[in-house]
């Protein structure tokens, strides 16, 4: 209980720091790398709100639902790495 | 980096925005912390649902159960995720190449960690069934191999043009023509017979995880290898 309270409160911590790195910082590296936290936090919240506590089995379904959700992350952020590239390239000329 | 430091610190906020953002953030925190606290947790969520219904998913693990039999269709659609993500990569343009060449303690490094990879990958994926593991772990580990083939100088050029792109289709394919094929016998989309379950499961994973593996080996070199217009490049790097 006390556990599953601790983890879900730190990912919404992360959330709210990586909202913030968002909104606060220009370039477009640490944006991403914010949408990423924020991301990691919203796992942390649905990880936390499938533990039940050490006796007991865990619900399934949000745990396969984070790893659907890492996958997409991976993915979004290396779709956008690649066109931060670009734009810092274009920008560079 | 050096070009754009002047205009984003121009772009930068003001410190009494600063303030007024971090203000929000901090009242934003508390509505989801409490929220979050208002949850009656310990919850069962669908866990009974899904235990009901395991003795007939084909595997022992109900993680693997709900990500390629009860929720499939998620899994499917994530593998479309990753190859359009390689596909916007890849239009993006070509990839840089490795600025220099890697060192001996790499080369020899690689060629221990390399079949240890890909053995811990293939247990990976075949304890996906009773324990947690499965394809995408294993993909990530094949992705690390093939970052590593990168980082030695080992691309896939020795690959056909063609071969690499089947590769990255496979995943999604065999995934697709296995829920339709089910689909014959008067069953649903992705419905599987329980007879059969467990090895189509294995056979989605299986190609699933190489698909994986290669299409985040692409991502990390960030472009298309371009082997049409630089095929001598290729060559050298592939001999």
């Amino acid at each position: 209980m006390t556990t599953s309270v601790l983890y879900g409160l730190t990912g919404i911590a992360l959330f709210v720091l990586g909202f913030y790195g968002l909104i606060a910082y220009a370039e477009l590296l640490r944006k991403i790398l914010a949408v990423n936290i924020m991301g990691g936090g919203v796992f942390m919240v649905l990880v936390a709100v499938a533990y039940p506590g050490s006796d007991s089995q865990p619900d399934p379904v949000p745990h396969a639902m984070v790893l659907t959700g890492i996958v997409v992350a991976i993915s979004a952020m290396a779709l956008a790495l690649t066109l931060s590239r670009r734009v810092n390239k274009r920008s560079d000329e | 980096m050096k070009p754009d430091d002047r205009d984003s610190s121009s772009r930068s906020l003001a410190l009494s925005t600063r303030l007024f953002l971090a203000t929000a953030c901090l009242c934003l925190l508390a509505v989801l912390g409490w929220g979050f606290l208002s949850i009656p947790l310990p919850q069962a969520g669908l866990r009974d649902a899904v235990n009901a219904q395991i003795g007939i998913s084909g595997v022992s693990n109900p993680v693997t159960a709900v990500l390629l039999n009860f929720r499939a269709y998620d899994t499917l659609l994530e593998l479309a995720v990753l190859l359009v993500a390689v596909l916007g990569v890849w239009s993006l343009g070509r990839a840089t190449p490795t600025p220099r060449p890697p060192g001996p303690v790499l080369i020899s490094f690689a060629g221990i960690l390399l079949p240890l990879l890909i053995l811990v990958a293939a247990y990976l994926l075949w304890l996906g069934a009773h324990a947690p593991g499965g394809a995408f772990q294993a993909g990530a580990l094949l992705g690390a191999v093939a970052v590593l083939l990168h980082l030695i100088g080992r691309d896939t050029a020795w690959l056909p043009p063609m071969g690499l792109r089947l590769i990255f289709v496979s995943g999604t394919a065999v995934f697709l023509a296995i829920g339709m094929a089910v689909t014959s016998a008067g069953r649903a989309f992705l419905e599987y017979p329980p007879a059969f379950a467990g090895i189509l499961i294995l056979a989605i994973e299986a190609t699933a995880t190489v698909a994986i593996g290669a299409i985040l080996g692409a991502l990390y070199v960030g472009g298309s290898p371009g082997s049409t217009r630089r095929r001598p490049d290729d060559k050298v790097l592939g001999a």
